[in-house]
């Protein structure tokens, strides 16, 4: 495993240890609202418990924030899922290792027929991803899916396990120019408790994941939390300066966030009050856009449509469509290998163009030349 | 003001109105034409590269194309972009843009120079978007660019003519037009840039995000007509203080 410069993870450490969200008063907040260009300590005061009545004034400075950058257009793309084997055993996840699930590899013949279906649909970006097996989903094998991606669609990124920097600079040379790594969460203590076994309970070289993809030479990296795994709003704020502060090392580097949760169990409040509901959500959604404004923020389909349909007016700026968590999902033959994870938006590309068009929005299919 | 033409490249445009690329859309290309009478039309490579949603489409013939370099970080990456625009059949101009900041999107002019050189000597209308600085813009005119585009402020901020003293000096220095381009959020401002002697305007955000976009590209049309015509015209001059009586003081004197 590469060793990079550990600056960066540890400033996103520190940041995530001395995050205090109970500090701020409502006079931070409001200040916040008022900056043009938010400090990491403004970024603090959105995420925290006393910014949450401010909810509505968050979403109108988002908004305003989110036009000015983008305008109305939204990025529209969807994920292809090639193999579920999974080395790691997560106990959150639908893929983990001791998960008794139909397990499924697409050899490039039928990847090549996914891509084909998806490419039909009008889809221009596409997401490669793998369970993280290096065994049964190596390197090679995912170089050559971004090469039949590349036949098919103008833009593609891979969120596989994290790997060494010359190897994403193989994958690169193969078509992939963004890459997702999941931090799941910052807390590294409790990041021991959900990750049980596999190379992903190694902490420092996951969160490194990110700078090694840059380093390979790719233009744009993906970042989040699973928000709900740990204090959603530390996760957040990690999320964000870890973001802020690559950006800032690598002024190139093209920044994404992903904003998934762990949905909460109803009547579960006085249980865990930390539970992420769609206040909680869209109150950290704001406060990503408004702290990095030129940063993408993809909604996912674990969200309700009417929910995404509402947040990419606000501050989201990429929206999945036609999406199937299963491997081979596109086609009219079988699934091969089960979900990772159930969707709550099935729509198809053609639907959820339609709702972004009905809301006086501009679907953007491509908005990027690979050089 | 009918033989005011705007020259370029070889050609010859009346108006002086240019819609950037940033944040297209159908509607915004319709009001630019007919409203803002633009006769240049920004096209980012990277959005026309799309097979299912082809900016292309949406742009009227007798409409000139402009190219841009946007997703270039090096000279070397705006080179291939502008090639394939040229290979794609969108014409020899290129606006050569090069950014190596996600964040306020600032243009890299070390590269810009390297770029325009290069493209100029392949017979491309170099229109370079740069930082307003006087030895920049007379090392890319030297480098054969076609006009001089300083940002007037950040991208997108509709933050006005925060460079406005620097932009006076290239006018006042550069052999070439000087187009304004990024940071005008108003009529007003765009007005304010054509009085100082700019040659033409580009806009987007500040049209792509108004509340009416039909009505806020003629308002910009207007005002950039409105502006050239101060400026040919001649502004009167501003007083630091006081007032100038309009008849002459001395004009009692005999001989």
């Amino acid at each position: 495993m590469e060793q990079i410069n550990p600056e960066i993870k540890n400033k996103v450490i520190a940041a995530y240890n001395s995050y205090n969200l109970d500090k701020y008063t409502e006079k931070d907040v409001i200040n916040a609202l008022k900056a043009d260009i938010l400090t990491p300590d403004d970024f603090g005061a959105l995420l925290s418990p006393t910014a949450l009545p401010f909810l509505e004034q968050m979403a109108k400075r988002a908004r305003e924030k989110k036009r000015q950058f983008f305008g109305d257009n939204v990025y529209i793309f969807t994920p292809i899922y090639i193999s579920n084997y999974c080395e790691n055993y997560c106990i959150y996840c639908g893929f983990n290792c001791h998960n008794k699930i139909r397990r499924a590899k697409l050899d490039y013949n039928a990847i090549e027929k996914e891509m084909q279906a998806i490419s039909k649909t009008g889809l221009e970006e596409i997401l490669i991803l793998t369970g993280e097996s290096r065994n049964m989903s190596d390197v090679e094998y995912i170089g050559k899916a971004c090469e039949i991606a590349r036949k098919y669609f103008k833009m593609v990124g891979i969120e596989v396990y994290p790997m060494n920097s010359d190897e994403y600079a193989y994958l690169h040379k193969c078509g992939a120019d963004y890459v997702t790594v999941f931090q799941e969460t910052y807390n590294s203590d409790k990041y021991e408790t959900l990750h049980l076994a596999g190379h992903k309970r190694i902490f420092p070289y996951r969160i490194e994941a990110q700078e090694r993809a840059l380093i390979g030479g790719m233009r744009g990296v993906a970042f989040a939390a699973l928000l709900g795994l740990d204090d959603f709003r530390k996760d957040a704020f990690a999320t964000g300066m870890h973001a802020y502060l690559l950006q800032k090392k690598y002024p190139h580097a093209e920044i994404s966030i992903s904003c998934p949760r762990l949905r909460p169990i109803i009547n579960n409040d006085k249980i865990n009050p930390k539970d992420v509901h769609e206040r909680q959500l869209l109150q950290i959604m704001c406060a990503y856009r408004m702290f990095l404004p030129f940063a993408n923020i993809t909604i996912s389909t674990r969200e309700r449509a009417g929910f995404r349909d509402n947040v990419i007016n606000i501050c989201a700026t990429k929206i999945s469509a036609g999406v199937s968590t299963g491997i081979g999902g596109h086609t009219d033959e079988a699934e091969q290998g089960d979900d990772q994870f159930e969707i709550a938006d099935t729509r198809t590309v053609d639907e959820v163009l339609k709702a972004i068009c009905e809301q006086g929005l501009q679907p953007v299919m491509n908005d990027y030349v690979y050089v | 003001m009918n033989n005011d033409v705007f020259k370029l490249g070889g050609h010859e445009f009346t108006s002086r109105f240019i819609l950037g690329s940033g944040k297209y859309s159908l509607d915004l290309i319709d009001a630019a034409v007919k409203h803002a009478k633009a006769q240049i039309i920004t096209l980012a490579l990277r959005r026309a590269n799309s097979e299912t949603d082809n900016i292309l489409d949406y742009i009227p013939k007798d409409v000139t194309l402009l190219p841009n370099t946007s997703g270039a970080r090096t000279a070397d990456e705006a080179v291939r972009i502008a090639r394939l625009a040229k290979a794609c059949g969108c014409g020899n101009f290129v606006k050569v843009e090069i950014m190596r900041d996600t964040k306020y999107l600032l243009p890299d002019n070390t590269e810009t120079i390297k770029a325009t050189e290069i493209l100029a000597n392949e017979g491309f209308v170099v229109m370079p978007y740069m930082y307003p600085d006087l030895n920049v813009a007379r090392d890319l005119a030297n480098a054969g660019a076609s006009c001089i585009m300083p940002l007037a402020a950040p991208i997108g901020s509709n933050k006005g003519l925060a460079t406005r003293d620097f932009i006076k000096i290239l006018i006042d220095e550069i052999d070439l037009p000087i187009i304004v381009d990024a940071g005008i959020g108003r009529p007003s401002q765009a007005c304010e840039a054509m009085e100082m002697g700019c040659a033409a305007v580009m806009a987007n955000t500040a049209i792509a995000t108004a509340g009416n976009i039909p009505q806020m590209a003629e308002a910009f049309g207007k005002a950039i007509e409105a502006g050239r015509t101060a400026y040919l015209a001649g502004l009167g001059r501003v007083l630091d203080s006081g007032a100038a009586a309009s008849s002459p003081l001395t004009g009692f004197l005999a001989d």
